[in-house]
């Protein structure tokens, strides 16, 4: 059915590289801004961020046309193997790694670069899980598939939580959307919704009894409402015994597990503490910066908390903070509303792919690329942790740049032989 | 596709409200939230003050009494402080340990994270040693500073001084000065603050996370340049000021010279003074506690803020008001005995003056006269109206300034002392008193206090024929040379012009061949009259008040030197050096021989241990007056019945006024 023959560009969804060329573009300007030295004003300085990164903007895009230049089949392939590769690098970054800010996360290579495996972990797992659940007989209502395609995702989890890099290691978790979409029970999505309830309350609350008594309360009133129907009793006890030793486990997790630093960071989103100028001090200076930028923003480069330092890691995990400054509530509205449209095109993607192997790929892809934008955005605005991910093709970062490259590209190649069935 | 098929709502719903949830987050932040614009200008917007130069004054001619001199202030910001080398620094400013430690303390108590003042007023010497190490010594900042500096050293009290605010005085003036700011603390400086400090300029700069400016904000829309303080022009003549201290040094009292026709102050000298120089600079705090501790005062400034009994220099005054009242006419004599009867007390007389007429009481000082006069002026309206007809004249008196502040640019001026009525209702307890009770008034004692600024306004009158405009030492403030509108404003004493004559040719008889004709000036006809100031606590205060040339006449003038007897021997001599000094911008030989030099080596400095100040001095002398009252008023009651007793109250009385006569 496909004619490859016709162009490397044929059937390639044009929206999808818009959305990525106009990310990258608003990255670069973004670093530039955020780091911008008036000594120094050459966009392709080799000894700048955004010189950098406007250098792996050109590399990504010649990687990104290669991947056009792949067969389908072939991409499906190699899932296992580039599955293993990062598992290798995984081990290999415990080993050899450098040790920045904590976190042994990165491999120097030669000529200065720094190679972040988990990156590619998440590229890779999205390969293989697709591969795995697109399999004849796989289905994850089956507790053995189920099984299996949980050891794919958990696997490079634990490798990564051992660096320990608790962002990354979360990222994978939005992997559960692939399993829903995939025919998982839709309870394990409300149980996920009740656990991120339940963590909060839990911790804010800090009040075991009255969050067990309220649980229980509320189980017996289902109960007594359904008393016919034994299913939903069943369920609803099985979902309140989950809960409760849930609540416990958070209770447990949090006095006992967390490390100090952590603790903190959760604190502060949640309140509990309110420490400004220590641990505090970058989520505060993150909100002055975006609070800041009113509705029309300060204007690019004139965003006086990134210029000036007051807002840490600003090129990198608090990229959005320069959005938020210098273009405001407008500019934020723009660049969520092209995440949103990216992972909404990704979805509308995914449902056209004949081959099932496609379609849970697109799935995997758009979700961490969405659980990336909420978890950091979400951070720079204080309602979520402060966990250091990237806000994809923005943030400063090769290894995270070309990783999301690869996936969208890849997504892209798919896509554009949607008509073509391949089988794992 | 597949049975799931649906479940991508599902997941796109949750995409998108999740998506919803940061966007609302992002709305209340962004635009419902005003605070963070705040946050965001607070931390990067630092100002930095520009700090005006305070106003020069210049003395009448225009040459610079006070101007600006660049000393180095440090500033630290504690929280911006690294580890460094305590000792070496503060050899390099001139501290010790403990006063860093006090100060440091000081300053984190202000604020950790803002600047404030640290060591203050640097020489540009120490400066220049620190210079070069400021590096190693991060949080702390130079910042110039100008100073005030006085290139003659003359006319302390008058200049005044300024210092650093302290809490109160930013309480006080609602946040418009902030610590380490300099305020006009005494003299000129305070009275003109206003005009003087000019106005602070603001620079906005931009810092970046570690305090680093990194340039100025929106351009320097915001920002004000600072407007240096307005010029004072003062009404003061240097050289006759500078004359005024040399002729005073080492003697205790004033000289006030006033421009009868405008109220310009030409000299305005309070000795002991001091060099104003003293007060700024680096070793300005124990200049100050020397001077402060000095027995003899410097820091009062006399001729505003010390009180003496006018004595004999009263006497052309009473005689205005007797006239005026028509109690006496020009040509009213007395046959002075050498003493004065009133029933039967006697004032003793300094002569035996014969028959004198107005002018011959005034030349030579008869008590008499001026008794017999006041006598008559209080008890003219009949016992019963005494206090009536005492208040008609205390309130005469008054117009010519005395009793109450005169309204001088300067603060803290007092207004000397002048009976009502009243008071001596209250001393006698109801009991009846009359002129006779308080006769002393008639000769400038008793229940008297003036300033010698009052006295010498009092002869400005007299030169202008019947009025004054308020002494003021400021003629012209800024370019404009603006006057202070009340300063413009004439006084009238209510004495016609005719009266004025007949009591001059006295005050001029004076000097021509009265007590001060050691005074007499080659050329010049100077009308005066001198004085004695009772003082209990020493040699009597010597007086001299006058005026010159006769004919539209350009100065008044009053000089008291304490503790040095009588007025003719060393106020009026001191007085006519000045008042030559201005006419003819020298002075000649005397006649007398008397040369300045001799009273510019004179030390008249009584012995530490019999000074008191001029303050308690006048209390004091009140309050001996007071006691002196009542024993005349019990010698009086018992006069009937103990004739002996009467007799030692009277010689008693006599030795205590010894001193009235001139």
């Amino acid at each position: 059915m496909s004619n490859p023959q016709r162009s490397f560009f044929f059937n390639v969804d044009w929206l999808t590289v818009f959305i990525y060329l106009a990310l990258c573009t608003i990255g670069v300007l973004s670093i530039h801004s955020a780091v911008f030295d008036p000594k120094n004003p050459s966009i392709v300085d080799m000894d700048t961020n955004y010189g950098k990164q406007f250098i792996f903007v050109i590399i990504s895009v010649v990687l990104g046309i290669f991947i056009l230049l792949l067969e389908s089949r072939f991409l499906s392939a190699l899932a296992p193997t580039i599955y293993s590769v990062t598992t290798l690098l995984l081990l290999l970054v415990l080993i050899i790694g450098r040790n920045v800010g904590g976190n042994q996360a990165w491999i120097s290579l030669p000529g200065g670069i720094r190679l972040q495996p988990a990156e590619f972990a998440k590229y890779a797992t999205c390969l293989l899980l697709a591969r795995y659940l697109s399999g004849t007989n796989i289905k994850v209502t089956e507790i053995k598939s189920f099984a299996i395609a949980a050891a794919i995702i958990f696997f490079p989890m634990l490798l990564i939580l051992l660096q320990p890099d608790a962002g990354s290691t979360l990222v994978f978790s939005s992997l559960l959307f692939v399993l829903y979409r995939e025919g998982l029970s839709p309870y394990f999505l409300i149980l996920e919704g009740l656990f991120i309830t339940l963590f909060v309350l839990t911790l804010k609350l800090n009040n075991m009894p009255l969050i067990i008594g309220v649980i229980i309360a509320l189980t017996l009133v289902i109960v007594l409402l359904f008393k016919r129907n034994r299913q939903i009793i069943t369920t609803v006890l099985l979902g309140a015994a989950i809960l409760i030793s849930f609540a416990f486990s958070v209770k447990f997790l949090y006095t006992s597990v967390l490390k100090p630093h952590q603790k903190t960071r959760i604190d502060i989103v949640l309140g509990i503490t309110n420490d400004l100028r220590g641990k505090g001090y970058n989520v505060n200076q993150s909100k002055i910066a975006i609070g800041s930028g009113k509705l029309w923003g300060k204007g690019y480069m004139q965003g006086t908390q990134t210029k000036y330092s007051f807002v840490p890691e600003q090129s990198t995990d608090f990229i959005f903070c320069t959005v938020g400054e210098e273009f405001g509530f407008a500019g934020s509205v723009v660049v969520l509303g092209l995440y949103l449209l990216l992972v909404l095109r990704i979805i509308y993607i995914a449902e056209r792919q004949r081959s099932p192997f496609s379609r849970i790929y697109a799935y995997g892809v758009g979700s961490v690329i969405f659980f990336h934008v909420v978890i950091n955005i979400g951070m720079t605005i204080g309602i979520v942790p402060s966990i250091g991910i990237p806000l994809p093709l923005i943030s400063y970062g090769g290894s995270s740049l070309l990783s999301f490259t690869l996936m969208i590209f890849t997504l892209i190649k798919l896509d554009s032989n949607r008509m073509v069935m391949i089988y794992a | 596709m597949n049975q799931f098929f649906e479940r991508r709502y599902v997941i796109g719903g949750i995409f998108i409200t999740l998506t919803l949830i940061l966007l609302g987050r992002l709305f209340y932040i962004q635009i419902i939230d005003d605070r963070y614009l705040l946050y965001a200008n607070k931390n990067v917007i630092r100002q930095f003050i520009k700090y005006p130069a305070r106003g020069p004054i210049l003395d009448r001619n225009g040459i610079t009494l006070v101007k600006n001199e660049l000393v180095y202030d440090i500033s630290v910001i504690p929280k911006q402080v690294k580890p460094f080398d305590t000792l070496e620094f503060c050899r390099l400013i001139g501290i010790d340990k403990a006063e860093f430690d006090k100060l440091f303390l000081k300053a984190i108590k202000y604020s950790p994270s803002l600047s404030s003042s640290f060591e203050k007023q640097l020489s540009p010497q120490l400066y220049a040693s620190l210079q070069e190490r400021m590096s190693e010594f991060q949080g702390f900042s130079v910042e110039e500073h100008p100073i005030r500096s006085y290139p003659d050293s003359v006319a302390a009290q008058f200049l005044g001084g300024i210092g650093e605010v302290n809490d109160a005085t930013i309480a006080k003036y609602g946040g418009y000065y902030r610590l380490g700011d300099y305020i006009g603390t005494s003299g000129v400086e305070k009275a003109y603050e206003t005009v003087l400090r000019g106005q602070r300029g603001v620079q906005n700069k931009m810092v970046d996370s570690r305090g680093i400016p990194k340039g100025s904000y929106a351009n320097g829309a915001y920002d004000t340049l600072a407007v240096s303080g307005e010029r004072l022009t003062s009404s003061l003549d240097i050289t006759l000021q500078k004359l005024g201290e040399k002729l005073m040094k080492n003697k205790v009292g004033s000289i006030v010279a006033i421009e009868p026709s405008t109220g310009e102050i030409l000299a305005f000298v309070s000795s002991p003074g001091y060099d104003p120089n003293l007060l700024v600079g680096h070793d300005r705090s124990t200049n100050y506690k020397t001077l402060a501790t000095n027995p003899y005062k410097p820091f009062l400034v006399r001729p505003i803020q010390a009180n003496y009994p006018p004595g004999s220099s009263f006497k052309p005054l009473s005689a205005l008001i007797a006239l005026q009242e028509g109690i006496i006419t020009p040509q009213t004599t007395y046959n002075c005995p050498g003493y004065y009867m009133s029933g039967n007390r006697q004032v003793k007389c300094t002569h035996v003056h014969g028959i004198v007429n107005l002018s011959g009481a005034v030349a030579g000082s008869c008590n008499g006269y001026f008794s017999m006069v006041f006598q008559k002026l209080i008890d003219k309206n009949g016992p019963k109206l005494t206090d009536t007809t005492f208040n008609d004249w205390r309130n005469n008196v008054a117009k010519f300034g005395l009793g109450s502040r005169i309204g001088v640019d300067l603060p803290a001026e007092r207004g000397g002392y002048l009976p009502k009525a009243a008071l001596y209702d209250k001393m006698y307890k109801g009991a009846r008193w009359r002129a006779s009770t308080v006769l002393s008034l008639a000769i400038g004692q008793g229940e008297l206090g003036a300033t010698p600024l009052q006295l010498a306004n009092i002869e400005c009158t007299i030169a202008n024929h019947g009025f004054y405009y308020t002494p003021h030492l400021i003629k012209g403030i800024g370019t404009k040379n603006i006057v202070k509108p009340e300063y413009l404003i004439k006084h009238d004493v209510s004495i016609d012009y005719q009266y004025f004559e007949p009591v001059i040719d006295g005050m001029q008889a004076v000097v021509e061949n009265g007590t001060a004709i050691q005074s007499k000036i080659p050329g010049i006809i100077m009308c005066g009259k001198t004085g004695t100031a009772q003082n209990p606590h020493g040699e009597n205060h010597s007086i001299f008040v006058a005026f010159a040339p006769r004919e539209n006449p350009k100065i008044a003038i009053a000089v008291i030197v304490e503790n040095s007897g009588e007025g003719a021997h060393w106020a009026a001599p001191i007085a006519s050096f000045i008042v030559e000094k201005y006419l003819k911008g020298s002075i000649s030989p005397r006649e007398s021989g008397i040369t300045p030099e001799h009273f510019m080596e004179a030390n008249r400095l009584p012995e530490i241990t019999t000074y008191s100040g001029n303050k308690a001095t006048v209390k004091a002398d009140s309050l001996k007056k007071l006691k002196l009252d009542s024993i005349r008023k019990k010698g009086l009651i018992k006069s009937a019945s103990n004739k002996n007793k009467k007799d030692i109250t009277i010689k008693y009385l006599a030795a205590i006024k010894r001193k009235d006569d001139e």
